[in-house]
């Protein structure tokens, strides 16, 4: 009886406190999973009834979608370009700001501010800033630079969306490097100058490679964000000009929900998955045999 | 020696002086032009401007539905947030104290779950909840915060999980012994215990979650806009903006001036909360 008693209960407080977030985990993030990877043997078109079962075409689709694989090899150079300026710039800002001078906290609050604020609202203050702005000074000074909106312009749009991305994340991942700075040990530094080290030295040799656990989060952070950019694509350039910035993301977007191809859109969001599983994994496994012991 | 280090001192300053013109001159170009005409704002884009009106503050406002979409946002955000603190609390607390394979089993699924990025499912989320249960249509803003709370509990469980495990056992083996069942000693002993973790995990939804854009996108867009939150408002602007900059630009500012007022008094606590969020 009391063993009876006892079961009931362990099962009332088990789906207490556990029910609702398992229910709301399973909805929204398992049963889309499953759902998705069998919604890519199907065409379907969003609304119609039918959804006629088509094998691996859709995967061949993927495969033979220019489109697609230009928008990944976009994504690739764009994530490559994003992930080295927002760590060196960050690491830099960290350092500098790490160094006792009158000031820091204000500059720290500075840097971090664009964090505060969506994608999609920072791609339109930076709309502006290219499209009048900039311009402007470039009218006024006679910069060729500048002469015209970087907006209108392939290579220029690209570098526009990674120098926006950079002021957007660099002061996230400097928070994240201060905190790894400041756990770098005193005194092995103080040794290192006593034995007549240079600062550089030691920022090279003994401040680097104790920073690998900080750069191992911030490396995986922005190659994750990076991969999966949208709102700052959308806001700022919106896949222009003449679609030539149209990342991973947006061209996902497009296919499923602008031309309603869902089974081929979906099997292009799971190979986009696979690809950015992979590389955090390889980076990840990589770093972390980087890692050294003070 | 001394001149190097003043040497030293001044070139640090002015990289940093060069950073902070970076980083913050487009929020001051923002509010400059914000208070000027279309043909000042086209004429010198970096003019002060010629007086402080708020007349066309007043109409954004009007058109984009500023107070609607406002507390839409803060709605949404306040009431997920709420239920994923509470809920993701009571899970991993219930995780850590009842180690059964299938507790272990679940708690390793949320955990991996976070490497799925939103995109590579928002298609099948929405057929399901859009075309094949109606959900979307007949309830939107419920069925945004449902799904708020689906894709933050798995953070905020593991975050959670890791500081729950430092409690110790015999704090809650007392109050029980005093009498307490399960839920009372959750409430009145772990809960007010895991308060400075809760600040960290909500910091981070709050930025998330106010913030989202593609999400909110997905399942109100057709919803009216009485409906939308701030990041789709705003997009009312987004057709005519290349004329408008004069309402244009005021709502950009009110949409990030609500955020920016809660920095100015919490950044302390906002800068630690993202960092021991993060590397956690």
């Amino acid at each position: 009886m009391i063993s009876e008693k006892n079961t009931v209960k362990r099962i009332g407080n088990q789906l207490l406190f556990t029910g609702p977030t398992l229910l709301a985990f399973i909805a929204v993030i398992i049963v889309p999973f499953i759902y998705g990877i069998y919604m890519t043997f199907f065409k379907w078109d969003g609304i119609s009834s039918s959804m006629p079962y088509v094998g691996f075409n859709n995967y061949e689709a993927v495969f033979n979608d220019t489109k697609f694989w230009t928008s990944v090899w976009l994504t690739i150079k764009y994530v490559a370009a994003s992930v080295f300026l927002i760590n060196t710039v960050a690491f830099l800002l960290a350092y500098l700001v790490t160094m006792g001078i009158r000031g820091q906290n204000f500059f720290r609050t500075a840097f971090f501010s664009p964090n505060l604020i969506g994608g999609l609202v920072l791609g339109f203050i930076w709309q502006f800033m290219f499209n009048n702005f900039f311009t402007s000074i470039g009218e006024k000074f006679g910069w060729e630079l500048f002469s015209k909106t970087w907006l209108g312009n392939e290579t220029m749009a690209f570098w526009a969306l990674v120098l926006v991305t950079v002021w957007q994340y660099a002061g996230y991942m400097m928070v994240i490097f201060i905190a790894g700075l400041m756990s770098v040990p005193k005194d092995i530094l103080e040794a290192a100058t006593i034995d007549g080290t240079s600062g550089w030295k030691q920022l090279i040799h003994m401040v680097l490679p104790l920073m690998v656990p900080s750069f191992i989060v911030t490396i995986f952070l922005s190659l994750q964000r990076g991969f999966m950019v949208y709102d700052v694509n959308y806001a700022l350039t919106g896949g222009g000009p003449f679609g030539s910035t149209v990342m991973a993301s947006m061209h996902v977007y497009d296919k499923a929900f602008q031309r309603f191809d869902y089974g081929v859109g979906q099997a292009e969001a799971f190979v986009l998955f696979f690809i950015v599983a992979t590389v955090t994994i390889v980076q990840v496994y990589l770093t972390k045999r980087m890692e050294v012991e003070a | 020696m001394q001149m190097v280090n003043a040497l030293k001192k001044g070139s640090i300053y002015i990289v940093l002086l060069l950073a902070l013109l970076f980083f913050l001159v487009p929020f001051l170009i923002l509010l400059f032009n914000a208070f000027k005409t279309n043909a000042e704002i086209i004429a010198s884009p970096f003019s002060l401007p010629v007086s402080i009106s708020f007349k066309n503050f007043g109409l954004a406002m009007d058109q984009m539905k500023y107070w609607s979409a406002f507390s839409n946002s803060a709605m949404i955000t306040f009431i997920s947030l709420t239920v994923i603190l509470i809920c993701s609390a009571m899970t991993a607390h219930y995780f850590v104290r009842n180690k059964t394979r299938m507790n272990t089993m679940w708690f390793l699924m949320m955990v991996a779950s976070m490497i799925i990025p939103f995109q590579s499912i928002m298609i099948p989320l929405v057929s399901i909840y859009g075309a094949e249960l109606g959900w979307i249509q007949s309830q939107p803003k419920l069925t945004l915060m449902f799904m708020y709370v689906g894709f933050g509990s798995s953070l905020a469980v593991f975050v959670y999980h890791g500081f729950i495990k430092s409690i110790p056992l015999e704090l809650e083996e007392a109050a029980q012994i005093d009498g307490c069942n399960s839920i009372q000693t959750f409430f009145k002993i772990v809960l007010p215990i895991l308060m400075p973790t809760a600040v960290t995990i909500g910091i981070l939804h709050v930025l998330w979650i106010w913030n989202d854009y593609l999400l909110p996108v997905l399942i109100l867009q057709n919803a009216g806009s009485d409906n939308y939150t701030l990041p789709l408002a705003i997009q009312v602007f987004r057709g005519s903006y290349s004329s408008d900059y004069e309402r244009y630009l005021p709502a950009v500012v009110m949409v990030v001036l609500p955020i920016m007022v809660v920095y100015l008094f919490a950044q302390r606590f906002i800068i630690q909360g993202v960092t021991q969020g993060s590397v956690k």
